[in-house]
């Protein structure tokens, strides 16, 4: 080994720093491993804390609808079925406004808009006002972003004081008038499944879209121009070859949105109505199981602990397995994206 | 085989394909296109269909904005009018009583998302560090980035039950430190994704220089991959805490509530129930009292502020990372 004199920049490492090296390596590796012994161990706490109430009900808590702690009865349906519901009704109308949105953002309609506008004033070169329409994309961009950083409990506050008694007239309007129709059938009197899906599709949009709008920019550029070169419109183009390709990432956005809405606790809790029923009806109240687990763990007794947490146990489970799924899905569509 | 056929019959059969060519190139190419076709007019239903499309497309945006101008319209408007300084002193009024304030739920706020950086931000970075080192076939590596991804869209409610279980239920009562722990599950994910990112972006160059000048690996992390990555790494703290200071279902029954300071009692304790501003909104909301109505907005004017500001100062690191 080369003799080190002082004032020389360069040094071997000395023993210290070597052991330095070697424990710095292992804490990096042990904590990298703990990501994965906290999953294992949120689902080994739950699942043992669930014991008791999976001996004494079994499966049937699945499928049974009666929730009443003084008779010691309990069942989930319904918070399953409102928590399908809800989710799938808001994943829908937040499907539909994410892809759009991405759609707006990723073809750049704002900033060609700005863009002619500028030109029409001979602006559109100029070192400040020239620099606009992108600075707009970024802002609006951000501002859908925005919508995701609100917290969800100010959701909550907003649909619970300006949704529902927004929305009430007309839902009680189309009650009267088109009762008979199952997903009128009830009235809306304060909370109910619509304003809580309402607040809960505007709570998805923003992941469709940011998912969204990153499968669509990933579009190799070449297809776009292909398609424009054989004469395709601009809506030929993005229905017959931007929104397929970019179909896998897309799907993934959706399916992790799904995952967000299930586990969505607090907008539902202040919006759904808390009532254990099994309804298709839009403006009946119903449950979710995040919902449940907030608005009774709280004052849970000592017996109902261990049937909360089998309903807790539930929804790991539900919300893990689409988690899963779309994180698979994605980390696919980068692969095949990377591979184009 | 084609070698074997006679030179003059090839050469006047590609020269008579040459003729054809020019004959055709000298005809107008464009003789049968219907250049109207091509027009974007709004009386061609291809065109027509792509107009109508592309206005639904920035109409539904527009929509899909409204609602966030309109809950920060409502929360000025109903928020910002009973706004003063007694908010930030006071403690929250008991039922029927005028005035009060949410001091303490905004310092319970600050210490939970505290203990739960305490916890993250250490395990965070440095899983990081170990995703962007490890070679890309590690298999424990890709392990640990699916965890994060799955961790990212866990259930806030379920992060306060396994609080509840593995704190509330030792420890023997609601706590600040119960809320934390529950906090840092919904943060660590975020951390340990926006790390890895932001390490792995540093130029090979300046790790290899590092690494060519003798020092150990350690050594290259500590003193030119973490504090070249750091806007990037700060931008993943400050997302991951507007998160957490947002969150009230793993709140809800591990830190509970309370209507007195943390310091009550005549000293600090982070063993006790404790207040933060999201559980506030939710039980305020849900009284039949107007003042703890009002206050519910002025707490979530509050909050969201605080969110916004935590965000965009995230976002202003982010932006010196582009610069490099």
């Amino acid at each position: 080994m080369a003799a080190w004199h002082p004032g020389q920049v360069w040094q071997p490492p000395s023993t210290g720093q070597r052991w330095f090296d070697v424990a710095f390596r292992r804490l990096c590796l042990i904590f990298a491993a703990l990501t994965i012994v906290l999953i294992v161990l949120l689902v080994i706490e739950i699942g043992i804390k669930a014991i008791p109430a999976f001996r004494e009900y079994g499966l049937s808590f699945l499928w049974s609808t009666t929730w009443d702690s003084n008779k010691a009865k309990y069942g989930i349906l319904p918070e399953i079925w409102g928590t399908l519901y809800t989710s799938l009704l808001a994943l829908f109308f937040g499907s539909l406004f994410g892809i759009a949105a991405a759609v707006f953002l990723s073809e750049d309609y704002l900033g060609e808009a700005v863009f002619k506008l500028l030109k029409a004033v001979n602006l559109h070169f100029h070192p400040f006002w020239g620099t606009l329409p992108q600075r707009l994309e970024g802002l609006l961009k951000n501002l859908i972003e925005l919508l995701a950083a609100v917290p969800s409990v100010v959701y909550g506050l907003w649909g619970l004081f300006v949704v529902i008694p927004l929305i009430r007239p007309l839902c009680n309007w189309l009650h009267t008038q088109f009762g008979w129709f199952p997903l009128f059938s009830t009235d809306l009197s304060g909370p109910g499944i619509l304003p809580a899906v309402l607040v809960l599709s505007i709570m998805i949009v923003p992941t469709i879209t940011a998912i969204s709008r990153n499968a669509l920019v990933a579009v190799p550029s070449k297809l776009r121009m292909a398609a424009y070169g054989l004469g395709a419109t601009r809506w030929e183009t993005i229905l017959g070859v931007l929104l397929p390709t970019a179909s896998r990432g897309i799907f993934g956005g959706i399916v992790l949105a799904f995952g967000r809405a299930l586990g969505e606790t607090m907008a539902l809790a202040m919006l759904v109505g808390n009532a254990n029923r099994l309804t298709v009806s839009l403006f009946s109240p119903a449950n979710t199981l995040a919902a449940l687990l907030a608005n009774t763990f709280p004052e849970a007794g000592a017996h109902e602990i261990p049937v909360l947490m089998y309903a807790a146990l539930v929804l790991l489970a539900i919300t893990l397995l689409v988690n899963m799924f779309g994180a698979l899905v994605l980390e696919r569509a980068a692969a095949k994206a990377e591979a184009r | 085989m084609s070698d074997q056929q006679p030179g003059p019959a090839r050469e006047s059969e590609s020269e008579a394909f040459l003729h054809r060519a020019e004959a055709e190139a000298e005809k107008d190419p464009f003789a049968g296109v219907d250049f109207s076709e091509l027009e974007l007019s709004l009386y061609r239903p291809r065109t027509l269909f792509s107009i109508i499309l592309s206005w639904m497309v920035t109409g539904m945006t527009v929509l899909a904005l409204i609602p966030l101008f309109a809950v920060l319209w409502m929360l000025i408007w109903r928020g910002g009018r009973n706004f003063s300084l007694a908010l930030f002193t006071q403690l929250p009024p008991a039922p029927l009583e005028q005035g009060g304030g949410f001091g303490n739920a905004i310092v319970g706020t600050v210490i939970m998302v505290g203990i739960a950086s305490l916890i993250t931000v250490p395990l965070g970075i440095l899983s990081g560090v170990y995703l962007a080192q490890a070679p890309g076939e590690s298999r424990l590596a890709s392990a640990v980035r699916f965890s994060a991804k799955v961790l990212t869209g866990f259930p806030s409610i379920l992060a306060g039950v396994f609080a509840y279980g593995a704190v509330v239920l030792i420890t023997g009562g609601y706590s600040a430190t119960a809320g934390g722990v529950a906090l840092s599950i919904l943060m660590l994910p975020t951390i340990i994704l926006t790390s890895e990112n932001a390490i792995a972006m540093v130029p090979a160059r300046m790790k290899e220089a590092s690494i060519g000048l003798g020092a150990t690996g350690a050594q290259t992390v500590w003193m030119v991959l973490l504090p070249t990555a750091m806007p990037g790494i700060l931008t993943g703290i400050m997302l991951a805490v507007a998160r957490a200071a947002g969150e009230t279902a793993p709140l809800l029954f591990t830190a509970l509530f309370s209507n007195y300071w943390i310091t009550s009692g005549g000293h600090f304790n982070l063993m006790q129930p404790t207040a933060s501003l999201a559980v506030l909104i939710y039980n305020f909301s849900g009284m039949p009292f107007k003042n703890q109505v009002e206050l519910a907005w002025a707490a979530a004017l509050v909050l969201v502020v605080l969110v916004l500001i935590v965000n965009l100062i995230g976002q202003s690191f982010s932006r010196q990372q582009v610069q490099q």
